[in-house]
């Protein structure tokens, strides 16, 4: 019987891979890509295959979901399945793995570097402090969640931090940026009028987490919106309460000034 | 100045005296000679020359239509008549006499405040009749009654003048039961037609006369006169004794209502607007000066001037020049032309104002059905009740490819000028699908295609349109799950009540529940729908209902649209066959989702919901519905039994048998499908003898035994796998 193993590529290039996952990689028979729920954007396909020294099969949202061809191939050898990130966070792969076992195959994942940790090691926030995450997707006409809004709102109410991730469109390569995000949490408040968003509301925004030169910044919504971040990929953090020690690291990683006193 | 010159100065006058101007229709049952009373009313006011009516039929300007015999289109014209010293303008809106055509009568009969119902004094009252008389009622359009071919009885048939009056007595309580049957509440006893009050009028439309009480008395002749000429064979001198326009346009003025009368208790009936609203204060005191409300009955392609618009002003003023809105679309449109209507002519003026028949160039984002106004928002006038819905399709194609883009466009000028034809485009093949009411309407249109638009084209061996329903409850809640398998949907779907589905039908509910959320839930709870049920409607499809009757589940509300998406392109393409679904209530009764959005999207649920409700229906008996047509058939008694037979072929029920004479009028149901090529084969079973017609009555179940066969049939045709998948399809 054969193996599926789901191996985390972490944040931004092909070196973030673990030195195990690598390893391992190395040793399976087929490996298996998706790159729809997050992206390296510090590198590409071809770099990630010679640093395995393998032929990867980049697999389409559809392909993935429907696991036919992972699970076949599994059934029968090593089997390496990448994702950027960690393979469980902010995906639903688990229900990958939930088959696989059901089918008799043994499943095993190799953690990666994740948007979950690396956002508030960056900014120097503590991870204890955040609520619950939440995502904002690109609006379309029939679909506009205004969950988020409420995500955050709750979170504020205890004092917690918000970490909002921005939507990715594998097939028309768009990546929201901090703006873009700004701008649909702004038209929430205008529709629902809550008070949840203000002018001075402190957010944060980090650009490329993983790679040499993040960009961090924190500050108002409006100077963050200002703000030019560059490349993506890019990330929001609304901020709760803050303790001292976060309010220092703000201060000296991410350019937050002592105006800055709404949270 | 000719006379008809002199008569046009005139209507230009006239049209501002609001009380002196009568809109009228005619309909009658086919062949009961509608269009010679119209042709020989023009002519007897100047429209046309004497000579040529009767045999140059004005009103059918489409050559195709003459050649035919029957009305296809609806054309306007307007007439000067003189009644009591005072002149008045008489708009008539010509209506086609073919059921085929039901959408056309509909939309000129709420452009008219009058109608004149035409009987042959030989045949009787005839099914037709019944509808015409009914789609009149129904938009509160009052009927006088022309009892027509009066010459035939006394002639052909020989009657006595007593049994001339029994024939007479009998055919004007008939009418009356079912005018009485059919009218508006507030008229019930106050519209019934009386020969004494000059309500009904005898004659002969081919020989040019006519009579009437009030026209006897004035004139001293008497039945008796009438009938002797007749029997001398002198209809010359009874035509110059009692000339048809006289008589017929005296009824007119004296038993219909102005514009300024009818708009009152009209306006309120036939549109859903703030009636205390300036536009709706102007419609119901039918004001010139008040904001513009037009609505368009018609658009004619003429191949000078393009589309023009032909319809009623309801209120104000329509001008050249002017900017107006239609209703629902985004644009402004400038009016180019304004005229008034005379047979095939246009005769352009200024403007035209309230109460008055218009015809317009310019307004190119119109269709027939379409409110002008120039008003922001106004309400249009609620979706005209239809008849007929489409039920033949043909396949059409240029015969030369480089014709292409020319068909293109002439499909889209047909479908604006008649919207009871529908063109859709086939994704998977690319060709252009033509929908109509049945094998003649689409022969008429394909006509129309090839000689008058000039463009060559083949077309398929018509299909026929099917529904797909259910016959029972989903035993239990059928799961559909999003392909990320994160998100869950439960529905159940069951039949909707006859009742609900008729209302949905004849438009007394209406579809937008974003709109109209409490309306809908009253309206449904009327009729009987659970009150929860009835709350949670959030989207209706044709004549289907979405339900959400799930409580307090969180994100829901954002993945509405998303799930009426999902029932929606399920309702256009059933699970059975890929045809549009019919009266399935459709209940979400659970959902279980993801804490995300971004794992909840469109890609997510809309998949998810489809499989639910395709699921759902194939797991609750999924039947099949065929269109079905009532077919009217006169012919002598001898051919009986070769018209039974050729009825029996198709599948047919007779459903009532009527003799008189030596004719019998035979009334059955037959399936469309049954239907195609009875044109020739009644034909060829009577030896020509024989007057028919058809009358669209809506879908009923396919027979079970015939089932399994046509939806192969379907299926294959649309390259499909032959069989349905069976709900376990739908379960992963």
């Amino acid at each position: 019987m054969g193996e599926l193993i789901f191996i985390g590529l972490g944040l931004y290039d092909e070196k973030d891979i673990s030195l195990k996952g690598l390893e391992d990689a190395r040793r399976c028979d087929y490996l298996f890509a998706e790159f729809y729920t997050s992206k390296l954007t510090g590198t590409d396909i071809s770099k990630v295959e010679k640093i395995l020294g393998k032929k990867i099969k980049v697999l389409e949202r559809k392909e993935v979901e429907d696991g036919e061809q992972i699970l076949k191939e599994a059934e029968r050898g090593r089997v390496g399945f990448l994702t950027a990130g960690d393979p469980m966070a902010a995906t639903t792969h688990v229900e990958l793995r939930i088959r696989a076992e059901e089918r008799g195959i043994a499943t095993r994942i190799i953690h990666g570097s994740s948007v979950f940790t690396a956002i508030p090691a960056l900014l120097g926030l503590q991870h204890y402090k955040f609520g619950r995450t939440t995502s904002l997707v690109y609006p379309e006409d029939k679909f506009f969640p205004t969950s988020p809004y409420y995500v955050i709102k709750e979170n504020k109410e205890r004092g917690l931090h918000t970490l909002v991730l921005l939507d990715i469109d594998a097939e028309k390569e768009r990546f929201m940026t901090i703006r873009e995000g700004i701008d649909i949490l702004l038209e929430m408040e205008n529709m629902l009028k809550e008070g949840v968003i203000g002018d001075d509301t402190i957010v944060c925004g980090v650009a490329r987490a993983g790679s040499k030169k993040p960009t961090v910044k924190a500050g108002s919504i409006l100077e963050v919106r200002e703000f030019d971040f560059g490349p993506p990929l890019h990330t929001l953090v609304i901020v709760g309460k803050l303790h001292f020690m976060e309010r220092k690291a703000l201060e000296t990683f991410a350019g937050l000034t002592r105006e800055n006193r709404s949270a | 100045m000719g006379r008809k010159e002199e008569n046009i100065a005139k209507a230009k006058k006239l049209m501002f005296k609001i009380d002196n101007i009568r809109n009228i229709g005619i309909a009658a049952h086919i062949d009961h000679g509608k269009t010679t009373l119209s042709d020989n009313l023009l002519a007897g006011c100047g429209m046309m020359s004497e000579e040529l009516a009767g045999k140059q039929l004005v009103l059918d300007y489409d050559e195709q239509e003459q050649a035919r015999g029957i009305t296809i289109q609806t054309a306007a014209a307007s007439m000067v008549h003189t009644f009591e010293g005072e002149e008045y303008l008489i708009n008539l809106l010509d209506t086609p006499g073919h059921v085929d055509f039901g959408g056309d009568v509909t939309r000129a009969m709420r452009a008219v405040d009058g109608c004149i119902i035409v009987v042959c004094a030989v045949e009787g009252v005839m099914p037709q009749t019944e509808t015409v008389i009914r789609q009149a009622l129904r938009e509160k359009v009052k009927p006088v009654l022309f009892i027509n071919k009066v010459d035939r009885l006394i002639n052909e048939l020989k009657v006595t003048p007593e049994e001339m009056q029994q024939r007479f007595i009998k055919i004007i309580t008939e009418v009356n039961r079912l005018i009485n049957k059919m009218a508006p509440e507030e008229f019930k006893g106050k519209w019934t037609v009386k020969v004494e009050d000059g309500s009904v009028a005898f004659g002969s439309a081919y020989y040019n006369w006519a009579i009437s009480v009030p026209y006897m008395k004035k004139t001293g002749i008497t039945f008796k006169d009438i009938y002797e000429y007749c029997n001398k064979g002198d209809q010359k001198t009874l035509a110059k004794k009692a000339p048809i326009h006289e008589i017929i346009l005296d009824m007119v003025v004296d038993h219909l209502p102005s514009p300024k009368e009818a708009q009152k208790y009209r306006i309120p009936h036939i549109w859903r607007g703030d009636l205390e609203s300036s536009i709706g204060k102007g419609m119901i005191n039918c004001d010139p000066d008040a904001p513009l409300s037009f609505m368009v009955t018609k658009i004619i392609i003429d191949p000078h001037a393009g589309e023009v618009a032909v319809g009623r002003v309801f209120s104000g003023k329509i001008e050249k020049g002017q900017e107006v809105t239609v209703v629902g679309m985004p644009k402004k449109n400038r009016v180019q032309q304004v005229s008034l209507m005379v047979g095939a002519d246009r005769i352009p003026v200024d403007f035209v104002t309230a109460g008055n028949v218009a015809a317009v160039i310019g307004i190119r984002d119109a269709i027939a059905g379409s409110t002008v106004t120039t008003v922001e928002g106004m309400e249009p006038f609620e979706r005209m009740v239809h008849v007929s819905e489409p039920v033949v399709t043909v396949a059409v194609e240029a015969k030369h490819p480089r014709d292409l883009p020319k068909l293109v466009e002439v499909l889209r000028n047909i479908s604006k000028a008649d919207p009871s034809i529908e063109v859709t485009i086939n994704q998977e093949t690319g060709e252009h699908l033509m929908s109509g009411m049945g094998e003649l309407h689409l022969e008429v249109t394909e006509y129309k295609i090839k000689n008058e638009y000039g463009v060559d084209i083949v077309t398929s061996e018509p299909i026929v349109v099917y529904r797909e329903s259910v016959a029972k409850k989903t035993p239990r809640p059928f799961e559909g799950k999003s392909p990320n398998r994160h998100n869950r949907f439960y529905f159940v779907v069951e039949p909707l009540p006859d009742s609900i589905v008729k209302a949905l039908y004849n438009n007394e509910i209406p579809t937008d529940p974003k709109k109209h959320r409490k309306e809908i839930a009253s309206k449904l709870q009327q009729l009987g729908m659970d009150k929860e049920e009835a709350k949670g409607v959030f989207k209706i499809t044709g004549l289907n209902i979405l339900t959400d009757v799930t409580k307090g589940i969180q994100h829901l509300f954002e993945t509405r649209e998303l799930i009426a998406e999902g029932f929606d392109e399920v309702m256009k393409k059933g699970p059975i066959a890929n045809e549009p679904c019919q009266g399935v209530l459709v209940k979400l009764v659970d959902a279980k989702l993801h804490e995300d959005a971004i794992h909840r999207g469109p890609a997510q649920v809309i998949p998810a919901v489809k499989k639910a409700i395709n699921g759902a229906m194939m797991s609750s008996d999924p039947i099949l519905l065929e269109p079905m047509q009532k077919v009217f058939i006169s012919i002598p008694q001898d051919v009986l039994g070769n018209v039974s037979r050729e009825l029996n072929q198709r599948r047919a029920v007779i459903l009532d048998m009527k003799t008189e004479g030596d004719m019998v009028t035979v009334e059955a149901k037959a399936p469309v499908a049954e239907m195609f090529g009875f044109a020739s084969a009644i034909r060829s079973a009577t030896g020509g003898r024989v007057l028919w017609s058809t009358e669209n009555t809506g879908f009923e179940p396919l027979p079970r035994e015939l089932q399994r066969e046509v939806i192969k049939r379907i299926r294959e045709r649309k390259g499909l796998s032959p069989e349905p998948y069976p709900p376990e399809y739908y379960m992963d």
